[in-house]
């Protein structure tokens, strides 16, 4: 089958556009590391470069804009090439919703830096976000390669994202029942650790783009998910009741194994 | 398309390098008026497509660039043409030098009823562009590499012209034009005769072409203007209503009835 258009310039479009996607996705992977390393290094100036260097990723999306509407129009494109196009315009907003959640975590970097650090849960969001970017960098190479089994690959991944997110919200719960003060640096890492879950969730959106853009459908086994947060209840070990529960029942530090509660 | 030509700032419209120039320009046929001054820069090096309904002016404008209109009876042309500073209407204008230097090329292919060679050779020979006969093969070969057919065609230079497809047919055309040596190539719809295939083979070529020559084409499928070329212009009844650039008027047209023509409301 042939590959490239008999008008070249198309193609050099479609590349550019590649690019152009390629480019913005890499900038949302550097933003999110840099913002979690300055949340575990507690680097209140990293933070602030992170803020800043959001406006590079909504400029790139805003080129994406103009560039898809520009081609939609000159170009009339059809089948393979009007899914790529499409696929990239929904990809390009997923990273600058992944950009908004970097952000979103550097700026409550510099209020939990304020306060005195508590346990080691910047370090198990690291360790989530890791995950999360070692699937971003994933996402990209499947689009660029359009491999089908790449993105099925990331959109599996997922799963063990919204594992690690559960067990740090039963996590963070245990903390602020243990003493008040914890409060205000736990609420600001319980959103911190949903950012990162809800930016894991937009790269499985990519993946799903991808799947569409080269098989011309979305994938259509339904995706396994690990996000039990929204049922999860942790008790609180009243001193009223504590000498009354004999039951064996979970009321202290939860494991941290992702298990439901 | 140049990639440039597409990120360039919606607001900035300015011609770097104008290489004709229409100022008030009416178009007589008999007592009809067929163009109201139109005023219109062509770019140098860049596709400029007119576009508008049948019977709106723009195969009229584009005949005033080589003066084809001479040649219509009855045709009278006034205002100010130029070609880089040049009035294409002065007196001492040498028509037939200034239609080797504004070639034109027409919707029906229109070869010669000679071989692809003759075709091609034809021009340069009475325009005595080559001095021997090495210097007109030259000519002839480079006139079809350039036109994209040269590899389709190198093995039968002495066949029939007519024996082409006519997708081949137009290439070869093109390939007259540029034999000449023109700086501005007019095309007449150098598609609508022509398959999907073949004409994304011309349109390709018009792409590369733009790197040598200032192109001005007549279409009236919206969409091969939108694909072709970096410039626009809409003419409706006589006028040109709006022009700037492709991308731009595709996307988002100044006036009413450029939006209304374009996305098909009024025809």
């Amino acid at each position: 089958m042939e590959t490239e258009h008999i008008v070249k310039s198309f193609d050099e479009e479609l590349l550019k556009l590649d690019n152009l996607v390629v480019e913005m996705g890499g900038l949302a992977e550097s933003q999110l590391a840099d913002a979690i390393a300055a949340l575990v290094r507690r680097d209140i100036e990293l933070a602030g470069r992170v803020v800043e260097q959001d406006k590079r990723i909504d400029a790139i999306e805003n080129e994406i804009h103009g560039f898809v509407l520009r081609l939609l129009a000159t170009r009339q494109p059809v089948a393979v090439d009007l899914r790529i196009i499409l696929a990239s315009l929904k990809i390009s907003s997923s990273l600058e919703r992944i950009g908004d959640y970097a952000k979103n975590i550097a700026k409550r970097t510099t209020t939990i830096a304020k306060v005195p650090a508590m346990g080691g849960t910047a370090q198990s969001i690291a360790r989530m976000t890791g995950v999360v970017q070692g699937m971003i960098k994933n996402v990209l190479d499947a689009y660029i390669g359009r491999d089908v089994d790449m993105a099925a690959d990331v959109r599996a991944r997922d799963e063990e994202v919204d594992q690690m997110h559960t067990s740090l919200f039963r996590e963070l719960l245990t903390y602020m029942m243990e003493d008040p003060r914890n409060i205000t640096p736990a609420t600001h890492l319980l959103f911190t650790a949903k950012n990162v879950e809800r930016i894991g969730d937009h790269v499985t959106g990519i993946a799903e783009q991808i799947h569409f853009m080269v098989a011309g459908e979305l994938p259509g086994d339904l995706r396994p998910k690990g996000d039990n947060t929204s049922y999860t209840v942790v008790e609180v070990a009243s001193p009223l009741n504590a000498g009354s529960r004999n039951d064996g029942s979970p009321n202290d530090r939860p494991t941290n194994d992702g298990s439901k509660p | 398309m140049s990639l440039s030509s597409l990120t360039t700032d919606e607001d900035r419209d300015v011609l770097l390098d104008t290489k004709i120039q229409a100022v008030g320009v009416d178009v007589h046929y008999h007592d009809k008026q067929a163009l109201f001054q139109v005023d219109l820069d062509i770019a140098a090096n860049t596709v400029t497509a007119l576009i508008g309904p049948s019977g709106c002016g723009k195969s009229t404008f584009l005949r005033c660039l080589n003066r084809m209109n001479d040649i219509i009876d009855g045709c009278r042309v006034s205002g100010a043409l130029s070609l880089d500073g040049n009035d294409l209407y002065a007196r001492e204008v040498d028509v037939v030098a200034l239609r080797a230097k504004v070639g034109m090329v027409f919707q029906k292919p229109n070869p010669f009823p000679k071989s692809i060679y003759e075709n091609v050779a034809f021009g340069p020979r009475i325009h005595g562009l080559a001095d021997s006969r090495a210097e007109l093969d030259q000519i002839v070969e480079t006139s079809l590499r350039r036109a994209g057919l040269y590899t389709e065609v190198s093995d039968r230079l002495d066949d029939t012209a007519t024996s082409l497809s006519g997708g081949q047919q137009q290439r070869l055309c093109i390939a007259r034009a540029i034999a000449v040596e023109p700086e501005v190539i007019l095309m007449d719809e150098p598609c609508s005769a022509l398959d999907p295939i073949a004409t994304a083979k011309v349109e390709e070529l018009i792409d590369e072409l733009r790197q040598r020559y200032t192109i001005v084409i007549v279409t009236h499928s919206m969409q091969q203007a939108a694909r072709v070329s970096q410039r626009t212009a809409f003419f409706h009844l006589g006028e040109v209503v709006e022009d700037g650039e492709t991308a731009k008027i595709f996307t988002d047209p100044h006036d009413e009835r450029t939006q209304a023509y374009i996305t098909g409301r009024i025809g």
